[in-house]
């Protein structure tokens, strides 16, 4: 199968793989819909412990960004995919050194600056 | 073996069918691989997009109780206007895979029919976001307010510029489509499309979550 020969049959033929797919993106937003009801749920409620809110919202929000991936973006656990999972590890290890560290610096440099009306007082 | 395609796929994984035949390996690897090479790299693509963003939200994370005195999220956020926005983004993610399946199997009413109902959930996206925005501008809640509100205006904002820029990338492709036929280097370009819509509706995940959700809640 070369690239360059136009009339070459795609590798899915019609009709084949195609209801596997189709069902594959109902079950991706099936899921998807109802994380999303619950995250919106669980952020208005009063039935949950409060300060737990942020952590369940947390959760919900990684299993929803999984069910992306997995059902819609087609990362799978498949040979194809290795190399797509390796980058996938490596951007979430930034993206986790990015926040986490952007907020524990930050968050020490607010706690060690001196407030803000002493801070004005030294400037008169 | 060209050199280019051992650093693409260095253990040549995309080759499982292709490396039986040891002639087409000089053809570039057949179409499976092609595809699969061309989806790597707008993965890589996608993964520095996502990376961008995550400044962003630390940006926010930061900058979110430094309010100046001003509106804060519990008091801006309508929560109602994003569970529509919401949902916009996520079925037209879903259509743009259904366009997606279309445009493999060439089926024309399946990939532009799921491509106008992309697109118009993709507009009703924009269109509520102006909405959002204008009003917060008209209350005097603009990014000028405060540090709070000129994070969140560039974090939101950032992604609408995202979302724009796809419903412009959906136009041409639906053109090229009707112009150009399904042909193999047109398939990619759809593929590479429809992976940049869903990774922008994944970003819009982290987005309610941090911003509406938890700012309202607070």
């Amino acid at each position: 199968m070369s690239d360059f020969e136009p009339g070459t049959p795609p590798d899915v033929a019609p009709g084949e793989e195609n209801a596997e797919s189709v069902t594959t993106y109902l079950v991706g937003l099936g899921l998807a819909t109802l994380l999303t009801i619950v995250s919106f749920f669980v952020a208005g409620t009063s039935l949950v412990w409060a300060p737990s809110i942020p952590v369940a919202l947390t959760v919900l929000a990684i299993a929803q960004m999984g069910v992306h991936l997995v059902f819609f973006l087609h990362i799978t656990t498949g040979p194809d995919n290795v190399n797509n999972v390796m980058a996938l590890a490596f951007g979430v290890l930034i993206v986790l050194l990015i926040m986490a560290g952007s907020l524990w610096i930050m968050a020490h440099m607010n706690h060690n600056m001196m407030p803000m009306e002493q801070m004005m007082q030294m400037q008169r | 073996m060209s050199g280019a395609q051992a650093t693409a796929d260095p253990h040549r994984l995309g080759h499982g069918r292709a490396s039986r035949n040891p002639a087409s390996e000089h053809a570039g690897g057949g179409l499976l691989s092609k595809r699969i090479i061309v989806g790597y790299g707008f993965w890589i693509f996608l993964l520095s997009d996502i990376i961008m963003f995550s400044a962003f939200f630390a940006t926010y994370a930061v900058l979110v109780g430094n309010t100046a005195g001003g509106p804060s999220g519990k008091d801006l956020f309508d929560l109602r206007n994003v569970a529509i926005e919401t949902g916009c983004l996520l079925f037209s993610s879903f259509t743009c895979g259904i366009a997606g399946i279309g445009a493999q199997t060439r089926r024309d009413l399946w990939f532009y029919g799921a491509m106008t109902v992309t697109f118009v959930f993709g507009a009703a996206f924009i269109a509520l976001e102006i909405h959002e925005f204008a009003g917060l501008v008209a209350q005097g809640a603009g990014p000028t307010r405060s540090a709070f509100l000129s994070a969140f205006f560039t974090l939101v904002g950032c992604h609408g510029l995202h979302v724009s820029a796809g419903l412009l990338w959906l136009l041409t492709m639906m053109a090229q489509v009707f112009a150009k036929g399904y042909r193999p280097d047109i398939l990619r370009r759809v593929l590479c499309f429809s992976l940049f819509w869903h990774a922008l509706d994944i970003i819009w995940v982290g987005l309610f979550t941090v911003v509406y959700l938890m700012g309202a809640g607070q």
